[in-house]
């Protein structure tokens, strides 16, 4: 039976939902050896939450020296060593910014086969599904090594509970930090603001928005729906929102339970960001736009109006 | 200064993919260009060589057709090019790493090297970070900020949520660029003409003493996603829609 660890994302030293799916996925593959494992010193807070997912052992990883949390390279080598103390077949996380780079850079270290951004993980036959071409195809690739890598992409795989009793444990790794990356600042724009490629619901606004304030109007409407708000790249290029926030190709690839597009043409390159969104509800004053041709449900009006109107809807109805 | 730029040939974004056999896709049929992330790649280092003086060379696994993806960069201001072919469409980024770190290895000694964050084609999001631990240097992807002093690269780089992080790294380095770092410029027809002429190298991949038999990830099957087929539109008037629409995402999709 395989025994698999599942690294979690914390913020500001509390569990990442979008965590609950990979626990999932991770159990799904038929294993009854899930290992979490902590980078950040959060594992008593941890413990519980991740138990509710079926994480048997919680793992509070150290390093005899250094600091992990502005050396991406001694973190990877931490985890290296991890794999090796608990014989992990495999290593599961989430593709999050931060997570495709600590796998990437573990992949890299002890040269092993990593899927990052994948959907879907059968272990057994070391088979792994992602998109290629922008959403366009699905891939399914073979994977041959003794541990095998996958960074999921967050919501890709639904949580479900399956609560057990989680131990926790603490491993301190003998690694050193090769000290050639080092993070010397991190900045936050917003408190409370949801990461774009983890959200569950995405309000995205395109280039009818007209400025930047207008965005508080989506900004509402997410905000009761607990999502975020995203924007097209010709909002992003007019001036009217960062580019943090843009979805699409150059901008952020999304996979959200909900996605709504409000004054959106439907570009190609748009929906190569948020194709894979598992509903998409289109708003658009033209009934001709071609979103209209590639989304599950449409209204044809104003953003101005219809938004506001869901609003408030959603405020009689939640 | 030396820098290479690694620039992947890719199928454009907005092309249709026609998947042919199990695991193929008629790459005659579809158009191709250099990756987008990899442009600016290329575009800072050619601003860089511009200020400090040196050398671009573009380095490109591919298929023979992607000396067209080299000869846009050149037309963008790199000075030469390495062409590693191959026969096979998909090359796992192990074995592509390895190839490329030879390659330039071969070639002569890297003060910087730049890719895109990631390919539009199969969104891998490693073949860097291999590069990199083929080389034995540091590296650091997502770029959109960088600047230079005391022997190190300062970059910048977003982490989600609008949090950023600005990262030291010593230099020689190899930096993943994305959009932010810089515009790339649009060749003008005479840089287009000049392009043409400057030297690229082919070298087989199998005369790098890289073998790409038994790679650890195999491509087995490609498919085609099905496309949505139209939308469900909402009728009546704002209200009406609006209240159907919260009805039909609550109780059929149960999405919220």
């Amino acid at each position: 039976m395989a025994t698999i660890g599942v690294l979690i994302e914390t913020e500001e030293g509390k569990v990442k939902e979008t965590n609950f799916g990979v626990l999932t996925a991770a159990r799904q593959t038929g294993s009854d050896t899930i290992i979490a494992l902590l980078l950040d010193g959060s594992a008593d807070n941890a413990k519980d939450v991740l138990g509710q997912y079926g994480a048997g052992k919680v793992v509070q990883v150290s390093v005899s020296s250094g600091d992990m949390s502005t050396s991406p390279d001694l973190a990877a080598r931490a985890l290296a060593a991890a794999i090796e103390n608990f014989s992990l077949d495999a290593l599961f996380g989430l593709a999050s910014a931060i997570g495709r780079d600590l796998f990437a850079r573990l992949a890299a270290l002890k040269d092993l086969p990593l899927v990052s951004d994948c959907v879907a993980v059968d272990l057994a036959a070391k088979t792994v599904k992602k998109s290629h071409f922008s959403g366009k195809t699905t891939a399914t690739i073979k994977l041959s090594a003794e541990v095998l890598l996958f960074a999921l992409r967050p919501n890709a795989v639904e949580a479900v509970e399956a609560p057990t009793e989680a131990a926790v444990e603490t491993f301190a790794a003998a690694v050193e930090d090769p000290g050639q990356v080092k993070v010397v600042e991190t900045k936050k724009e917003a408190a409370d603001s949801v990461d774009l490629t983890e959200a569950a619901v995405i309000v995205t606004g395109g280039r009818p928005i007209a400025k930047a304030e207008n965005y508080k109007i989506l900004e509402e409407c997410a905000h009761l729906l607990g999502g975020t708000i995203g924007a097209s790249r010709a909002a992003v290029d007019a001036g009217f929102a960062p580019h943090s926030m843009q979805v699409g190709q150059t901008g952020k690839t999304v996979s959200p339970r909900l996605y709504i597009g409000c004054g959106l043409s439907g570009s190609v390159q748009h929906f190569a960001g948020m194709k894979t969104s598992k509903v998409i509800v289109a708003i658009n004053t033209d009934k001709d736009a071609p979103i209209f041709e590639k989304c599950d449900y449409g209204i044809v009006g104003d953003l101005f109006e219809v938004v506001p109107a869901l609003t408030e809807v959603l405020k009689e109805k939640l | 200064m030396q820098i290479y730029v690694c620039v992947k040939h890719v199928p454009d974004t907005a092309a249709n993919i026609k998947v042919v056999g199990e695991n193929g896709f008629d790459d005659a049929g579809c158009k191709f260009v250099a990756n987008p992330y990899d442009e600016y790649g290329v575009e800072q280092a050619v601003q860089l060589v511009e200020k400090n003086g040196g050398e671009v060379i573009i380095v490109t696994l591919g298929k023979p057709a992607a000396v067209a993806s080299i000869r846009a960069a050149m037309a963008m201001g790199a000075h030469r090019g390495i062409l590693v072919t191959v026969e096979d469409q998909f090359v796992d980024s192990q074995i592509t790493a390895k190839a490329l770190a030879a390659a330039i290895g071969q070639d002569g000694k890297a003060d910087l090297i730049f890719t895109g964050k990631g390919a539009v084609d199969t969104e891998g999001f490693q073949t860097l970070y291999r590069l990199a631990a083929a080389m034995n240097l540091p590296v650091v992807n997502e770029i959109n900020k960088m600047d230079m002093a005391d022997g190190k690269a300062i970059v910048g780089r977003e982490i989600g949520g609008g949090a950023r992080e600005r990262i030291e790294v010593s230099l020689p380095c190899v930096l993943g660029a994305t959009k932010g770092l810089n515009d790339p410029r649009y060749p003008k027809f005479p840089d287009i003409m000049k392009a043409k002429k400057k030297p690229v190298k082919e070298i087989a991949m199998a005369d790098l003493g890289i073998c790409a038999d038994a790679p650890a990830s195999e491509l087995l099957k490609l498919e085609k996603v099905p496309e949505r087929s139209g939308a469900k539109m909402l009728e009546g008037d704002v209200r009406q829609a609006v209240e159907e629409l919260v009805r039909v995402l609550k109780e059929e999709e149960k999405v919220i």
